[in-house]
């Protein structure tokens, strides 16, 4: 991390990947011809309406599910083997916080999965705790705290073993705007200083655009990257950023982007979730 | 700061209220005893029912404080209530660890579960009253002390709610708790101890209050069958053959397997709030 190479080698490989769910000609096609690289370091966001695949997308790069055809490589390996060599903390929507476990054992969850020095399970969840401000609460049951709390907590698990990469699943999803709109910057928080690369999966537009340096576009039936929209913005991105014109530029136009595409796919983008 | 204050507070009023349930609960209590007694001496004062049938609330304390000579009746019925009490603990144990393992194979070995499931179930709708007798005599014969027996058929009754309870929980893990350990590439055995085990307990403590009575029930039976000496059930059988000249003891005898099972079902409850205290509180209001 210390030197720095002028382009910033390749975290994520996708190639050409198609996902079917049931069989294939009949199925429902979940992705159709994904292909995007995402470089170390950065911060890419997948935006889209419900059923665009983004989800699925992530799980693939996850090795949770695995694609129908085409080729992921996470770190140069495949995805199967990065996932044995623990190279990402995955965040769910939901908190998926184990409800018999105190907020500090969850956070040391991994650790002990992994067989960590047991010495250290402590110290380092609590580092985490301490980073996403619930240090204060580690000896409390997930019911205990307000979503944003478990959520941040969630996120905690995630960085407690130090994985390169972070993959997000509409993490904030389920939160109010004021609660989702501090967790964005205490996200950004959190990137800055640990150097991870990102890929978070949101249905807010705003979100992907506020967060991201990068705003994956996707549009469903078939789930495909209808563009990527490079980010302009500079970090460090504050309340300011979201008031600023460039800020109502980016989400117009990734609004329009998705207006353009459910126009030309004869589908109207009303009621919402489909 | 404001957060741990708001939860004191919160903890506080909760003091409160559970004094306020805690009298309520009395109160309850006492109310329907009273009910209980006016039901059962105004159906034998309506219907005149002999003592044979139904015998005065008070013969039932008369028949417990009578004299025998192995001592007062309350102490006669009480070292049987033990000695029932020992047996339904050990199948209840029995019982417990059985239907668990079987639910354990279950989980992990779906051929298992398709197999042998259908017998499991099967096995709950033969009249236990039917096979006593032979357990009890198969197992006599074999030189086994008498208890064992008896302590089998309360395991027979206790093994079935736990396997199809523990079934239920160690499949009701949400499937992003396990894609979470699949993340870890966390081992088959770490995805059972760390998630499945621990999400089961809650259905294993549903499962052990009803196994709780029915070993009781279970080590009851067990009795019955001719040749039994000791237990409740001997006094039970003893109770309705002179139930004519000594009404209350039958009832004696009732109120003691009552108050055995309530016991035994008061400790589960009480080690389930202790195990399960991770869990969010009911709401009462």
């Amino acid at each position: 991390m210390d030197a720095q190479p002028v382009t910033e080698p390749i975290m994520i490989k996708i190639e050409q990947v198609n996902k079917t769910f049931g069989e294939v000609g009949s199925g429902t096609i979940a992705l159709q011809d994904i292909t995007l690289d995402v470089a170390q370091g950065e911060f890419v966001s997948i935006v889209g309406p419900s059923g665009c695949g983004k989800s699925t997308l992530l799980r693939i790069i996850a090795d949770l599910i695995s694609p129908s055809s085409g080729s992921v490589s996470v770190l140069e390996k495949s995805p199967r083997q990065a996932r044995l060599d623990r190279d990402y903390g995955f965040v769910f929507q939901s908190p998926t916080l184990l409800e018999w476990r105190s907020v500090l054992k969850n956070v040391e969850l991994p650790l002990e999965v992994m067989h960590g020095a047991k010495a250290e399970w402590k110290t380092r969840a609590l580092q985490m705790l301490e980073m996403v401000g619930l240090k204060d609460f580690q000896h409390h049951y997930p019911w205990q705290l307000s979503g944003g709390m478990q959520q941040r907590a969630s996120i905690a698990r995630a960085l407690a073993f130090d994985p390169a990469l972070l993959l997000m699943d509409e993490p904030f999803g389920a939160l109010d705007e004021f609660t989702r709109e501090r967790m964005n910057l205490e996200l950004l928080n959190i990137w800055e200083k640990t150097h991870k690369t990102l890929v978070f999966v949101t249905h807010s537009i705003a979100e992907a655009v506020f967060l991201s340096s990068r705003v994956v576009v996707m549009t469903p039936r078939p789930g495909k990257i209808a563009t990527v929209i490079p980010v302009d913005l500079p970090y460090p991105r504050t309340f300011e950023t979201r008031e600023s014109d460039r800020f109502f530029e980016l989400v117009t136009q990734v609004r329009e982007t998705l207006k353009e595409e459910f126009v030309g796919s004869g589908t109207l983008p009303l009621g919402g979730d489909v | 700061m404001a957060k741990s204050l708001a939860i004191a507070d919160s903890a506080l009023s909760r003091q409160s209220t559970r004094n306020g349930n805690q009298v309520r609960r009395v109160v309850a209590f006492v109310a329907i005893v009273v009910i209980l007694v006016v039901l059962w001496e105004g159906a034998k004062a309506l219907f005149a029912l002999p003592d044979y049938k139904l015998p005065h609330i008070l013969s039932i304390f008369e028949a417990l404080a009578r004299p025998t000579p192995k001592g007062m009746t309350l102490w006669v019925l009480l070292g049987d209530t033990l000695y029932t009490g020992g047996e339904a603990v050990l199948g209840f144990v029995l019982g417990g660890v059985t239907g668990f393992l079987l639910a354990v194979l279950f989980v992990h070995v779906k051929p298992a579960e398709r197999g042998l499931l259908p017998y499991v179930i099967a096995s709950q709708t033969v009249p236990i009253i039917a096979i006593a007798p032979m357990i009890v005599v198969g197992i006599g014969r074999m030189g086994a002390p008498p208890w064992l027996a008896k302590s089998i058929i309360a395991a027979y009754l206790t093994f079935f709610p736990v396997t199809i309870n523990v079934l239920r929980g160690l499949t009701s893990v949400h499937q992003d708790q396990l894609a979470l350990m699949h993340s870890y590439a966390a081992s088959k055995a770490q995805i059972f101890f760390k998630v499945r085990l621990p999400a089961s307990v809650p259905f294993l403590f549903t499962a052990l209050k009803i196994s709780a009575t029915a070993s009781v029930i279970g080590a009851i039976i067990g009795e019955l069958p001719v040749g039994s000496t000791r237990g409740l059930g001997v006094q039970l059988v003893i109770g309705s053959q002179y139930n004519t000249f000594n009404p209350g003891f039958l009832w004696a005898t009732i109120l003691m397997a009552a108050l055995l099972g309530l016991v035994f079902y008061g400790i589960v409850a009480l080690v389930e709030r202790w195990v399960v205290r991770w869990r969010a509180p009911i709401r009462e209001d």
